[in-house]
């Protein structure tokens, strides 16, 4: 397996937004989907969160305008949810799952060695913006405790020791 | 018994249409429309399936509270948001045999009469959602789903919504909500939303397990699944058993085992040296069991008459290394992360439990405590609540105040904080991420 890593556009180049040929066309064929222009507005964030690396106060703006909708409605919404990026992620999102299935099996350490390792704290990036760590809430694959999802893929049934190859190989790559 | 939604797990190429195929797949479809959409109906209700999801309501009478003369579109939706802490069921099926959902979503929509249905996933699922995508892709290229399903004149489109990262939006009311683009906000019921549910239309909103039974029913016939369990409690389960057991995992049984059963013969029993100290039968919402409550059977039923739940099927196993009051601390700090905030007994209730839990733990305790616990989850519980959150963070908690009340005592004397390593608990980690970075 390997984890693609997050290609955040920087903030300057997204103060104003306008959508390229390419993500208009995916944007009509989601709204085929739905009776509605409104139902659009989590695949079409999710499509400029993979398009831009994150939603930019600029890409509100497009989306609200494209949608026909506030920003104040889309801000509303971005923020509701915790895995829009309002400000831009580290190439690499480390997500270690707290809660309680993982926290019995081990997910405190991996977040404790993580930090230590890396230096900074959960919700905080590394100087060099490769890696971010952040604690998160159940992810579903209590089974393969502890878990570390890495941008969008899971990492299960971690030990230190396969974290720390995680974070060479993945360090190692960029 | 013979695996019935774990059939394919081992199986080489497992997802391929063509696998699915082989074992038989699609035929409860072609059953279905030949039969008609009441007749199905009648079929799901006959087999006593209730709903895996959590709530355990017969999934055939929620079918019939559709409108039969509602003029306009009709919904089905597929809950696949798998948010409940401990449960990790619905990623299995859809892992190994996304075809067996797609086959349930089909002939589910085909009995209340929609042409439209919506898969919603977990944001968090990204690789579950491309299989879901690719699946519907080639069900689509072989007729069992478009404009015309199997020649049948039916048509049904299935699209896969994600959602964002909110543990609400397993609620069906929020996930409507969800789906139309608004925040995960639960509505009042009445309306059910089978009567004014997405986009104002009759919807139906049924658990990946639930619907995966579906096709099974079909096939076998109601009277085959009623044979598996108990009465009421009928068919195959699977329990997602994770925590302090040697072999966690997924385990289809018939309802009606003991968790003594699910824990000691099909996971392995408690890791070694460690004695079982406590268990959460359905996901961490439910009441918590002590191990002198491990002969219950796992039911809907069994575990309503032992004053808990069945809910999702998620055990979630703790041994004697377990500080308890760390575990309620745990719960908390997830209940308040994912409160939406629309009712003031849940928002508040779950931040004050975690805010008075941390404290103990920090050595602050007060003697008046465990009653303000108490209070706190009387009043967010029983109908004060627009959706059930309230309930879910007030059961596990009240639950582990009064049956570890020694433990909770003493965890009030100590004056000095817990070291860190008897906590099962992590720090609140403040901002998401992206937040003032």
């Amino acid at each position: 397996m390997s984890t693609a890593p997050i290609a955040a556009t920087p903030p300057e180049q997204l103060q104003s937004v306008v959508f390229d040929a390419t993500l208009e066309g995916r944007i009509r064929e989601l709204l085929s989907r739905y009776p509605t222009t409104r139902a659009a507005l989590l695949p079409v964030l999710w499509l400029c969160q993979e398009r831009y690396g994150w939603i930019s106060p600029g890409v509100v703006r497009a989306v609200a305008e494209r949608l026909g909708e506030s920003p104040a409605t889309v801000d509303g919404v971005v923020t509701f949810y915790t895995m829009f990026y309002t400000s831009p992620p580290a190439r690499y999102v480390l997500q270690v799952c707290e809660t309680l299935s993982c926290a019995v099996c081990g997910g405190a350490e991996l977040l404790h060695h993580l930090e230590k390792r890396l230096g900074v704290k959960a919700g905080e990036k590394t100087a060099d913006g490769l890696f971010q760590i952040v604690g998160v809430q159940c992810l579903g694959a209590c089974g393969s405790a502890p878990v570390v999802q890495v941008n969008d893929d899971y990492y299960e049934n971690l030990t230190l020791e396969r974290l720390d190859a995680l974070l060479d190989e993945l360090a190692g790559r960029s | 018994m013979e695996p019935v939604l774990l059939r394919a797990r081992g199986v080489p190429d497992s997802r391929a249409v063509d696998t699915y195929l082989s074992a038989g797949g699609y035929q409860g479809l072609r059953k279905a429309l030949l039969l008609g959409p009441d007749a199905v109906t009648k079929e799901v209700l006959d087999s006593d399936l209730r709903g895996r999801g959590g709530a355990g309501f017969p999934t055939g009478r929620k079918w019939t509270f559709v409108p039969k003369d509602h003029p306009g579109p009709r919904y089905l939706i597929c809950n696949a948001d798998e948010s409940e802490p401990g449960t990790f069921k619905d990623r299995e099926i859809i892992e190994h045999d996304p075809h067996m959902v797609l086959e349930g979503i089909a002939i589910a929509s085909y009995a209340i009469r929609a042409n439209t249905a919506y898969i919603y996933i977990r944001g968090e699922f990204v690789r579950w959602a491309r299989i879901l995508e690719q699946a519907i892709a080639e069900a689509r290229a072989r007729g069992f789903l478009g404009p015309d399903v199997l020649g049948s004149g039916y048509g049904l489109d299935i699209w896969v919504h994600r959602g964002a990262g909110a543990y609400i939006c397993g609620e069906e009311t929020a996930l409507i909500e969800s789906i139309e683009g608004k925040r995960g906000f639960p509505r009042l019921k009445p309306p059910f939303p089978a009567v004014v549910g997405v986009f104002g239309k009759p919807t139906v909103v049924n658990n990946v397990e639930t619907l995966a039974c579906v096709p099974h029913i079909i096939e076998r016939g109601a009277a085959w699944f009623a044979s598996i369990g108990r009465p009421k409690n009928t068919g195959p389960k699977l329990f997602c058993v994770s925590g302090h057991v040697r072999r966690p995992g997924v385990v289809e049984l018939p309802l009606g085992v003991t968790f003594r059963e699910i824990i000691e013969e099909h996971c392995g029993g408690i890791r070694d040296g460690h004695t079982l100290k406590a268990f959460f039968p359905g996901g961490s919402s439910a009441p918590v069991m002590t191990a002198a409550e491990v002969d219950v059977r796992a039911d809907f039923d069994a575990c309503a008459e032992a004053g808990t739940m069945l809910g999702s099927g998620g055990v979630i196993v703790l041994d004697d290394s377990v500080d308890m009051v760390g575990a309620a601390a745990n719960l908390a700090h997830f209940y308040a992360h994912e409160s939406c905030g629309q009712c003031t007994p849940c928002r508040e209730g779950s931040d004050w439990c975690m805010d008075i839990l941390d404290r103990i733990l920090d050595g602050r305790g007060r003697a008046e405590d465990p009653e303000t616990l108490l209070r706190i989850c009387r009043f967010a519980s029983q109908g004060m609540t627009i959706c059930p959150l309230g309930d879910a963070f007030a059961l596990p908690i009240s639950s582990i105040v009064k049956k570890f009340h020694e433990e909770l005592e003493s965890a009030i004397r100590r004056a000095a904080p817990r070291p860190q390593s008897k906590l099962p608990v992590l720090p609140w980690n403040g901002p998401r991420p992206g937040f003032g970075a």
